[in-house]
């Protein structure tokens, strides 16, 4: 494979990886701390692209959408945590699944009645739509180089705001122990409702920057909804950084899948073989690496509880 | 049992079939496709026979949910890849019943028996995610598989051929064959449930620490119900299978899966009849609330919310309540 055509699939990687991290950072602090297994979390995904995408053409810039939207959904959050979710934290599991299942098929439903079932098209911001040369003889689509940097960006406020502040250190002490945070002092439920708020924001900037890319339609959640999922199992469930290595890592095996795997089939099988089975088994590749990870490190690679 | 936390109802690894409640029960069911017919409503015989099969599939899920403790979050890929089994047989020209219905069962129970090995290993949020991943893989194997339809799925181009003078083709026949089948699994069910292997696989479910220091051997209890469920599960997609006269990897989708999750949940975790109860209604309600509006998912999942928060224990805990002394 040709050197620029790899750094191309890494940036590729990359930038997918970023974008599966903003949903799995907030998936993992709800079910580390809250121990809720949200299943409407893709819906708030969803729900924040819709947002985003209907602001930014409603005022014609994309920014002013972007912006507006990561506030609405941080909003519907807070409102939907101390309506809905908060009764289910004392909740079994089981319960947590039906419950937010609920909400899922209430939000894909709400969303279809409000804009229909028509995918809507989100333009590029101007500026952004043109490659920019990065090396010379290889040029990468702008926009995309803007996600990653959004995405590092995140990362980043999130890492300073874990690990420097105040209320990031009872958000990680929430995850090591709830009780015994509780028990120091942290109100645990303004915590919770911040945190749901600050998970459905994380989504919208998710879904509002890939809406350029991917269409903004019903159903967009479920299946970012299920690969969030094995990125926190992976990385270990209330853990940041696992999220962060599982994000890159999900994102890595899933674009090179996507590109080594249909050139091995056809170097191995012909043209037709790769045809057929290669996008399958690149997507099996995710669910074997995260089989894999669980059966020799049953907690994911770092788990947040002692 | 007076001592007993109120969370326990008499006789906690008791749940025989009482002929008080299963037999109006059954002649009910026998019943209802005269009825549907004399009322001049023959399309929900093929309702009815929709939730058996539905049934069936949940009825099989609460045997490791419910009463084995181990929530599986892929048991939709055994539902279909019992269909599979019918399709593809049906593709290759075998058409019988006798030959296609047993290969579905035991192409649930191997795969389930595989998958259990692997995942039965880890615990709890784990093991959702290990039974999801698996799942998971069984469905994109069968979107790559070109040769059976691959995405857009394998139409069938009949119903199984049981013999016997029996024709499948008429939903009537069709009815009464999966009725059977559904009553012949849920005695046998019963039945196991309640002789020693039922009652240790409960016990598994409430301490299993101490059920693996009494001696038991914990996992290889835990592995036979697992592939007991997935060898049912195949079965249940055998039947979907011919009522569908279609199948395609939307079947072993994790949303099916989540379906098949919550009609247990909503029909009861551990009671004998919460997997019937579940289907029926989830199966029902969708049809009603569909009929009167076309976003009868908005209806379908207000009710569920609403049931999550006032019938915390599932429908059959609303009538065992009542039931209780």
């Amino acid at each position: 494979m040709s050197g620029i055509l790899l750094l191309e699939q890494l940036l590729n990687s990359l930038q997918f990886g970023l974008m599966l991290f903003l949903l799995a950072a907030g998936l993992t602090l709800v079910f580390g701390i809250m121990d809720l297994i949200n299943l409407a979390h893709g819906s708030l995904y969803m729900i924040g692209a819709y947002l985003v995408a209907t602001i930014a053409a409603a005022s014609g810039s994309f920014w002013i959408g972007l912006a507006g939207g990561v506030a609405a959904s941080a909003v519907l959050g807070a409102v939907l945590e101390c309506t809905v979710v908060r009764r289910l934290y004392q909740r079994d599991h089981l319960s947590q699944v039906l419950g937010t299942f609920a909400l899922l098929l209430m939000a894909n439903e709400g969303v279809r009645m409000i804009w229909g079932s028509q995918p809507l098209m989100m333009p590029m911001p101007a500026g952004l739509s043109g490659p920019v040369e990065l090396l010379p003889g290889f040029s990468y689509p702008a926009y995309r180089l803007l996600i990653i940097g959004a995405g590092l960006a995140v990362a980043l406020l999130l890492y300073v705001l874990v690990t420097r502040t105040r209320l990031g250190m009872q958000v990680r002490a929430g995850a090591s122990n709830r009780e015994m945070a509780q028990a120091m002092g942290a109100d645990v439920r303004r915590l919770f409702t911040l945190l749901f708020a600050f998970g459905a924001a994380l989504c919208a900037v998710a879904g509002g920057m890939l809406g350029p890319l991917l269409a903004v339609q019903v159903g967009m959640g479920e299946s970012i909804l299920i690969l969030a999922f094995v990125v926190i199992v992976i990385g270990g469930i209330g853990s940041i950084r696992g999220a962060l290595v599982g994000a890159l890592l999900v994102g890595l095996v899933d674009t090179a899948g996507r590109t080594v795997v249909p050139m091995l089939f056809e170097l191995l099988m012909g043209p037709a073989a790769a045809d057929n089975a290669g996008p399958a088994v690149a997507s099996i590749l995710i669910y074997v690496l995260m089989a894999a990870v669980l059966f020799w490190k049953p907690r994911g690679l770092f788990p947040a509880r002692g | 049992m007076a001592h007993s936390p109120q969370h326990e109802s008499p006789g906690l690894l008791d749940h025989a079939l009482r002929a008080r409640s299963a037999v109006p029960l059954l002649v009910l069911l026998i019943l209802l496709p005269f009825a549907a017919l004399a009322l001049d409503e023959g399309f929900y015989i093929g309702v009815a026979s929709r939730i058996l099969i539905f049934a069936l599939a949940a009825t099989s899920l609460n045997l490791i949910l419910g009463f084995g403790g181990m929530v599986s979050f892929g048991h939709a890929a055994f539902v279909g890849m019992g269909a599979y089994t019918v399709g593809i047989l049906m593709q290759s020209g075998i058409a019988s019943a006798w030959i296609a219905w047993p290969a579905a069962l035991l192409v649930g129970g191997l795969f389930a028996f595989v998958i259990g090995l692997v995942s039965l290993r880890t615990q709890g949020v784990y093991f959702i995610m290990i039974t999801l991943a698996f799942a998971q893989m069984l469905f994109y194997l069968m979107v790559s598989l070109k040769q059976y339809g691959g995405e857009d799925g394998l139409p069938l181009a009949t119903r199984s051929d049981p013999g016997l003078g029996l024709d499948l083709s008429d939903d009537v026949q069709f009815y009464f064959v999966v009725l059977a089948i559904c009553a012949g699994v849920f005695v046998c069910l019963a039945r196991l449930l309640n002789a020693r292997f039922g009652h240790v696989l409960q016990a598994i479910r409430e301490n299993e620490t101490r059920m693996a220091a009494l001696g038991f051997a914990v996992y290889r209890h835990k592995l036979i119900a697992f592939t007991l469920a997935g060898a049912i599960a195949g079965l249940a997609g055998a039947l979907l299978a011919n009522q569908s006269s279609f199948v395609s990897p939307s079947l072993l989708q994790w949303s099916q899966s989540g379906i098949l999750l919550v009609m247990v949940i909503l029909g009861g975790v551990g009671h004998l009849y919460g997997g019937l109860a579940g289907a029926a209604a989830f199966l029902l309600i969708e049809e009603i609330v569909s009929s009167y509006t076309i976003h009868w998912q908005f209806g379908l999942g207000a009710l569920l919310l609403a049931v999550v928060l006032l019938a915390p224990n599932g429908l059959m805990s609303l009538v065992r309540r009542r039931g209780a002394p």
